[in-house]
């Protein structure tokens, strides 16, 4: 369950945005997560960027713990935790969507490296969008979005699902990335009567599903999540509109 | 036949969500009623909104987990909220921790209101400077908490004791002579995780607490300990994971049992499954009621 890995590989994904590699025999399934802690920062839930036995996380510097996991290169030590939580199933529908939104991204490639999906990549501009390389080598067809049209689609990722949507028949929307996109794909999804899978974040500690602290409505993140079903989703009156902080206390999202 | 009581208070059901584990929001606590559990104990609670200690707060170890959550919570005020979802629901308990009978009281009176079956005093709490089993060490600070709250309400009062003391006896007493409705042991025990690779502790509190299977036999012998002496009703937590885990608590003397880090691995579901292995043990064995089995290992 908890190990220590050394770091093997190190990817500069954007100017933000780095990968870490690391050998790891533990099984994972696209989708999952681990805990990642070195001395000097918060332990903090990272999405496992490749499954293999080769895996990898792929952070961007948001904060301090964000920051400081940038400063590490090769040879250097993670003590890490897990796999916890349900990842993507990809046996339920036969024509996927994958859609990954920033860095969001990183947690749907195992997904579309499994499946060989279509795939979306959304992200604000050309220089927010990361591992389009790989998107490129493992999807049956990669589209890219960004919100000021510097590449690809000019727009965000839910509007070129719509178009995608439309010009072929798919039965299932897999994403991962910013609530407020999750939220207008999940929309989508039920007006276009597809079938989805989101992956879904909150403030957690413990991974386990044993404090609570990360659920949404009565569903912890980190066990019965962090991916969830269509209908998991349509009984959350949290998702899409508030979260709660590190004390408990509810905080709307807009 | 599951039926028990704690006292006055009756439980349908005997086992409980311990305090702290899926209990900090209403729709959390209205899901582990809705799998099957008795009660639900609320996380801690606290006068104040507080945001605990930073990550690591937790590790899985070799017979359980360790954890320094540092009491993690909304405050009193904002719990209301998380109340009246619950309480419609089923029987909820109210932990609350503070730093003197003054702070018990007020968080106690509030959690009446609130509608909680009863509160539980926090007196164990290893991971906590200046509250839980800081307080809960010292058996005469123990009495005058106790004795301040039951005055201050008319739901039963619950004192949570650590293991962490050569005199756990002793301060079960304190409670009971103080008007104490029950006691429930234990809480974690003292515990730390160090990481060799970088030489330093795992936890940002350094300290922590122990929970999971490997305390099950000290709760045992803790709550054994306590039925020898007094004659208040044993609430049993440690390590539960299945009936056999539970039965041995009943039969060294606790009148109703509580489960936290088992519902990780084995989920809500743990309380139907243990409900009915306990039905099928005690149809068995000739037990008619809960009730018949509480300390029938002293005898």
């Amino acid at each position: 369950m908890s190990d220590f890995v050394k770091i093997i590989g190190v990817n500069e994904e954007a100017y933000d945005t780095k990968t870490f590699e690391f050998q790891w025999d533990e099984k994972a399934i696209p989708g999952q997560f681990i805990m990642v802690w070195v001395p000097g920062m918060e332990e903090i839930p990272m999405s496992l960027s490749k499954t293999g036995r080769i895996k990898s996380i792929t952070v961007k510097a948001i904060g301090a713990s964000t920051r400081k996991l940038h400063e590490l290169t090769i040879g250097d030590s993670l003590r890490i935790r897990g796999p916890y939580g349900k990842g993507f199933d990809l046996t339920k529908g036969k024509k996927i969507l994958i859609i990954g939104g920033g860095v969001g991204t990183a947690s749907v490639m195992p997904a579309i490296k499994e499946s060989g999906a279509d795939a979306i990549i959304g992200a604000r501009t050309n220089k927010d969008v990361i591992m389009d390389d790989l998107g490129h080598k493992y999807a049956k067809n990669l589209w890219i979005s960004t919100d000021d049209g510097s590449m690809g689609f000019h727009g965000n990722a839910v509007q070129l699902m719509r178009e995608k949507v439309a010009e072929n028949n798919y039965e299932i929307i897999i994403a991962c990335g910013p609530e407020i996109m999750l939220y207008y794909i999940y929309q989508a999804c039920v007006e276009l009567n597809l079938d989805c899978q989101l992956s879904l974040e909150r403030h957690m500690k413990c991974g386990a599903g044993i404090c609570g602290c990360c659920v949404i409505d009565d569903q912890r993140v980190c066990k019965d999540g962090p991916v969830f079903t269509k209908e998991q989703i349509s009984k959350m009156k949290d998702f899409g509109v508030q979260k709660r902080d590190e004390c408990g206390r509810i905080l709307k999202f807009r | 036949m599951l039926e028990t009581c704690i006292g006055k208070l009756k439980l349908e059901k005997p086992g409980m969500v311990a305090s702290g584990i899926m209990d900090e929001t209403g729709a959390s606590m209205v899901r582990m009623l809705e799998s099957g559990a008795g009660a639900v104990v609320t996380k801690s609670i606290g006068l104040e909104p507080n945001a605990g200690h930073a990550n690591p707060t937790f590790t899985e170890v070799k017979g359980g987990f360790v954890n320094a959550m540092g009491l993690p919570n909304p405050g009193i005020k904002m719990f209301k909220e998380e109340m009246n979802i619950a309480v419609p629901k089923g029987k909820i308990i109210g932990s609350i921790y503070g730093a003197s009978a003054d702070d018990f009281s007020k968080l106690a009176i509030t959690m009446e209101e609130y509608g909680a079956s009863a509160v539980e005093l926090n007196l164990s709490c290893p991971h906590a400077k200046g509250y839980g089993m800081e307080l809960g060490t010292d058996p005469k600070l123990v009495g005058s908490i106790v004795s301040a709250v039951k005055s201050a309400v008319k739901i039963p009062v619950w004192a949570k004791l650590t293991p962490n003391t050569h005199i756990l006896t002793d301060i079960g007493v304190a409670v009971q002579d103080a008007g104490g409705d029950a006691v429930v042991a234990i809480n974690t025990l003292k515990a730390m995780v160090i990481s060799p690779e970088f030489a330093k502790p795992f936890l940002s509190n350094k300290f922590g607490g122990l929970s999971g299977p490997g305390i099950k036999s000290v709760g045992v012998r803790a709550v054994y300990d306590l039925g020898s002496v007094l004659d208040i009703p044993i609430i049993g937590v440690g390590g539960i994971a299945d009936w056999r885990d539970a039965a041995q608590y009943i039969m060294a003397g606790a009148s109703a049992f509580q489960i936290g880090s088992a519902i990780a691995n084995k989920g809500p579901t743990i309380f139907d499954t243990i409900n009915k292995d306990m039905i099928k043990f005690m149809r068995d064995f000739g037990y008619s009621s809960i009730l018949d089995m509480v300390g029938v290992a002293h005898e």
